[in-house]
């Protein structure tokens, strides 16, 4: 009996640890995308409750069919879902002082906002490239469907999606 | 009885010690020993050579071991700024086709279908441009810009065939197929030079390493788009992908099918620039048909707006 007592003590203290250290690691995500929403429903066309935007360090709460309800950031008010897509588990540092270089720099746990490709890239690459057009590109991004205009879209040509909008 | 499950406890308690022990090295096992070593030299002459700061050394070791990794490792950020050249460089090809109700059409399709595919959210969302072009063709930029020529768009003769085109570059963007076009040792030098701080304090020098790098990067991805085509293997993903998405939102599957119908019909001897980037329309449907599903009804309304939308295309 002692023996298999003494056996208990490793095992349950190791899942304890690893039970923690999963959960503390799940926690935290930041936000990956420019700008996203929450909504109230894991769906695609759930009402919005709250703006997030790209750098955001959220909670995760919850977990279903791909989406994760959160905790948003401090100073914004509703929890609500948003699709596992939109997160990533690393911090992002949107303005890195030099110590965050060094751990930025293996980006398993951090990552640098404006890092690598990024704007000045670009700005460098056009100035060689004076012949492409990115205005045109610029003009493309802003074609955006609101959340109206698609129900109402796809109510018009009666495309209904698998379980009324959940995905 | 009692013995075995004596037995499996001090087997778990004896697993359970090994494994605290093993579980710290399993991730240097997975790091590129060769790469860091590279980098570690590297960075240490850069230091004691006065060229590099000791603290941008040290991120240039660290980014050594970054570079162990690949394409996943581009955020999506990183991919937003790869795909906007792409699609500049797209648009140097085929021009874009100057019709709004037909563009908001096919970005309503598009983005509708985008939020229920396995990578809805990207850095920038998508959005879907028509091309002025008689060429069948339809390209997905990294991060999810699409472009789809007239002549593509003319071999749909339904809104669910539009759906399963796009749908099909929705596939290539969730893959992430364009990026993996790139070469890898071009991943690997622009993760080291990355490996500094943002550019912020990138010189000319640095900086124009870089930008070399996204140029060649942005050929490799261009020269497969328009030049070679994806691998066999990545056009059969896509369409999947492309029966899975419409179904998801509701449209039939089919319209794929009635798609490349009609396109083996369009396709002329000596126009080349479609069959040349993708299997033979014959042999995708023989593909993807045990997949489909019966052919559903599509309800009037829908094909009188397609009509509508698209009788100038």
């Amino acid at each position: 009996m002692n023996l298999r007592r003494r056996m208990r003590v490793p095992l349950v203290i190791t899942v304890c640890l690893m039970i923690a250290g999963i959960s503390l690691a799940a926690a935290m995500q930041s936000v990956q995308i420019k700008s996203g929403v929450l909504r109230a429903t894991p769906s695609f066309l759930g009402k919005v409750v709250a703006k997030v935007v790209y750098g955001d360090r959220v909670e995760a709460l919850g977990n279903k069919n791909g989406w994760s309800k959160v905790r948003p950031p401090a100073g914004v008010k509703n929890s609500g879902w948003i699709h596992d897509s939109a997160l990533t588990y690393k911090k992002i540092l949107l303005t890195a002082g030099q110590s965050d270089v060094a751990q930025g720099a293996t980006g398993k746990e951090i990552a640098l906002a404006g890092k690598g490709f990024n704007e000045q890239v670009e700005r460098e690459f056009k100035a060689q490239n004076p012949q492409l057009d990115f205005k045109m590109i610029d003009q493309l991004e802003k074609i955006i469907v609101s959340d109206d205009q698609m129900q109402r879209f796809l109510e018009a040509g009666r495309v209904r999606p698998q379980g009324g909008a959940q995905q | 009885m009692k013995t075995s499950r004596r037995e499996f406890l001090r087997t778990l308690g004896r697993l359970t010690r090994w494994s605290a022990g093993i579980f710290p090295f399993a991730g240097l096992l997975s790091s590129c020993k060769t790469l860091d070593t590279v980098s570690t030299i590297g960075a240490q002459v850069g230091a004691a050579t006065g060229v590099l700061t000791e603290s941008q050394a040290q991120s240039i070791q660290k980014s050594g071991k970054a570079v162990a990794r690949s394409f996943e490792d581009i955020t999506p950020e990183q991919e937003y700024y790869i795909g906007r050249t792409v699609g500049a460089r797209i648009l140097k090809k085929y021009s874009a086709y100057p019709n709004k109700s037909a563009t908001a059409y096919v970005n309503q399709i598009g983005q509708s279908l985008a939020r229920v595919s396995d990578l809805p959210e990207t850095f920038a969302g998508y959005h879907f441009m028509i091309q002025d072009s008689d060429e069948i063709n339809a390209l997905a930029s990294p991060g999810g810009l699409v472009f789809v020529t007239r002549g593509m768009l003319r071999c749909c003769r339904s809104e669910d065939a539009v759906a399963a085109v796009l749908a099909h570059e929705i596939g290539h963007v969730q893959r992430r197929h364009g990026l993996q076009a790139i070469k890898k040792s071009r991943i690997t030098s622009a993760l080291t030079t990355l490996g500094i701080e943002g550019t912020k304090t990138l010189g000319g020098q640095e900086l124009s390493e870089l930008t070399e790098t996204f140029e060649k990067s942005i050929s490799d991805i261009t020269q497969t788009l328009i030049n070679n085509g994806y691998s066999r293997k990545f056009e059969h993903q896509a369409d999947k992908d492309a029966v899975i998405i419409t179904k998801r939102l509701g449209y039939d599957p089919n319209g794929l099918v009635d798609m490349l119908k009609e396109m083996e019909n369009r396709l002329k001897p000596g126009r080349i620039d479609f069959v040349k980037t993708h299997p033979l329309p014959e042999r995708r449907i023989a593909d993807i048909s045990p997949v489909l599903g019966a052919p559903a009804m599509i309800p009037e309304a829908r094909q009188r707006r397609f009509q509508k939308a698209f009788a100038g295309v």
